[in-house]
């Protein structure tokens, strides 16, 4: 996903001198080309996450569309104030790209584990959320933050991600993408657990069951129209997600709270749980129920 | 604007003074510490215009020590941003004018309150006017209190990297922080040193003294290509017998005798600006 969000910036950048990208000492391998092409709008401010949301912040005040670029939690918990009072609280036009989303770091630790990121970013004032599903949703989600006047958080994972869409979907800050449409169960899966989602789909699909799919890439505005839809239609509902408390689940669960009828729910997240073994992503979003067994298992569940 | 600047700083004390006194608000020794920094700044230094508050080459002034909001919202009403009748508003309900600094108010570029941000927000200003070769220049005015927060040290590293001869720090230092004095919390001597060996071109000057803040404000940039901090010796509560060097004028407010005798000091009356005598 960070090379579909790389080139999609490099190709936005070529069109829009207001975009600047501005990282934190990390992007090797990514990032060399939009700072080799456009060294004017490039900065690497060091080590330094708070100084670099805050600059982020002034460049913004004087008219720029600025990229903040980190992996994981360092350019959201480590300035989380910076992102708070200077950017969305002055509703600017700062975008905070986190790379390696959930455990895409599994074996590097708990300090990579970037599996808060959707609860503390939901709550700001102003900000879009945006964890796309694959890397063809990421590049529609890079264009759609650019664009987008204000904060935007958007969380990748790293490479290699499975492509989830053959073709590109429609694609609109706010909306749910429908990937299959059935009338039994629906799942909703969001940023890296999208491509299991599907899967699981798939396999239900061959088993005989009448499965919808959402992919909701963008968790801030809620598509809750679609969530409500879905209660009505299929009546059973899992979301999947590679995050824990206070994310895609808690957000459905709101929603279907305040739609106030009967409806079998069932959030699949991550425990509150601190992971100190190393193991890679796959295996530790297994051990904790995110896979196409435990998605399967869930929706069959009476 | 060119003012009278030693008039128009007393009018902005007694602006706060009556401000935080009506609004039963702390910080007025931080207020007054700064008074006379802002009154040399609005009056003769800052390029900005009230009538276009958002004029794309103008100066930016930044106050990361938001917490001394009243004084800067009386300068702003003094040189026109708004209107004065505002500033008896300050921090009551429905007010725009919140107890800490807010954009929300004409003239105000930042909303600070948490401090530690201002640096590195103005350092971003800095940026973009030094890569696109804009007129403008930054100016940021901290509280020693503040330069405890780890963010302004990476900022203060980050400036000189990028060669911000338009940024311009002035540090406010009255040597009292929030709890006791600057050298029990956390000493921060030696201050111009410590600027120094992160590459700044540093000047020192009394904080009151009008024509030592206009003649440094006046050499900007003190060197190409290097950022510039003036460390101000100010006195808290300065221009008020009973607040100078008091820690409790951080939080108290003064009660109606107290503002009397504090504007009698200042030769203001309780409801207009300058007596006829003043």
């Amino acid at each position: 996903m960070r090379t579909a969000f790389s080139e999609a910036l490099l190709e936005l950048a070529e069109h829009d001198p207001r975009i600047w990208l501005i990282c934190g000492d990390l992007g090797f391998s990514v990032l060399e080309r939009f700072a080799e092409r456009f060294p004017a709008r490039f900065v690497n401010v060091g080590v330094a996450e708070q100084n670099m949301t805050g600059l982020a912040a002034g460049l913004a005040l004087c008219g720029k569309v600025v990229f903040t670029y980190s992996i994981a939690n360092f350019p959201v918990t480590r300035c989380l104030e910076q992102i708070r009072n200077d950017v969305c609280y002055h509703n600017l036009n700062v975008k905070i790209v986190a790379v390696g989303g959930g455990f895409a770091y599994g074996s590097a630790g708990y300090s990579h584990h970037a599996v808060e990121l959707f609860a503390l970013m939901r709550s700001l004032p102003n900000m879009v959320v945006l964890a796309p599903g694959d890397p063809v949703e990421a590049r529609l989600a890079t264009q759609a933050a650019a664009a987008w006047s204000g904060p935007c958080f958007l969380q990748l994972g790293k490479a290699g991600e499975p492509i989830v869409h053959r073709e590109p979907p429609p694609f609109e800050i706010g909306a749910a993408i429908t990937l299959r449409d059935g009338s039994d169960v629906t799942l909703i899966g969001t940023g890296g657990a999208l491509a299991l989602t599907a899967k699981a789909a798939d396999e239900l699909a061959q088993g005989g069951r009448s499965v919808q799919v959402l992919s909701m890439p963008t968790l801030q505005p809620l598509d809750r129209a679609a969530i409500v839809r879905a209660a009505e239609r299929t009546g059973r509902i899992v979301t999947v997600e590679e995050h824990g408390l206070g994310g895609l689940g808690s957000a459905v669960a709101e929603t279907l709270a305040g739609w106030g009828r009967p409806v079998r729910f069932t959030p699949l997240r991550l425990t509150q749980t601190a992971v100190y073994r190393a193991a890679g992503q796959d295996a530790l979003r297994a051990e904790q129920g995110i896979s196409i067994g435990g998605i399967i298992e869930a929706a069959s569940r009476d | 604007m060119q003012h009278d600047t030693l008039a128009l700083a007393r009018l902005i004390r007694g602006h706060a003074l009556r401000m935080v006194h009506a609004a039963n608000a702390s910080h007025i020794g931080s207020c007054l510490s700064m008074a006379d920094l802002l009154a040399v700044l609005y009056g003769r230094v800052l390029r900005v215009d009230p009538q276009h508050p958002a004029w794309p080459d103008r100066d930016r002034f930044i106050l990361s020590k938001g917490h001394a909001a009243a004084i800067l919202y009386a300068v702003l009403a003094e040189a026109g941003f708004f209107p004065q009748e505002w500033l008896a508003t300050y921090a009551q309900d429905g007010s725009l004018l919140l107890g800490h600094a807010s954009h929300h108010a004409a003239g105000v570029e930042l909303s600070t309150g948490s401090l530690g941000h201002g640096l590195p927000v103005s350092c971003g200003m800095a940026l973009a006017g030094k890569r696109e070769n804009r007129p403008y220049r930054v100016f940021v005015l901290l509280s020693d209190g503040e330069l405890d927060e780890g963010s302004n040290w990476e900022a203060i590293l980050f400036a000189p990297q990028h060669r911000l001869d338009n940024l311009i720090a002035i540090v406010d230092y009255n040597k009292i922080q929030s709890f006791g004095s600057v050298k029990e919390v956390l000493d921060l001597e030696p201050l111009a040193d410590k600027w120094r060996a992160f590459r700044w071109v540093v000047r020192e000057i009394d904080g009151h003294d009008h024509d030592q803040i206009a003649a440094v404000l006046a050499e900007i940039p003190f060197e190409p290509g290097r950022p510039n901090v003036v460390i101000a010796h100010t006195v808290k509560g300065k221009g008020v017998s009973f607040m100078e060097g008091q820690l409790a004028w951080h939080y108290r407010s003064p009660n109606p005798a107290q503002l009397a005798q504090a504007l009698a000091e200042l030769v203001l009356s309780e409801v207009e600006g300058l007596e006829a005598s003043g």
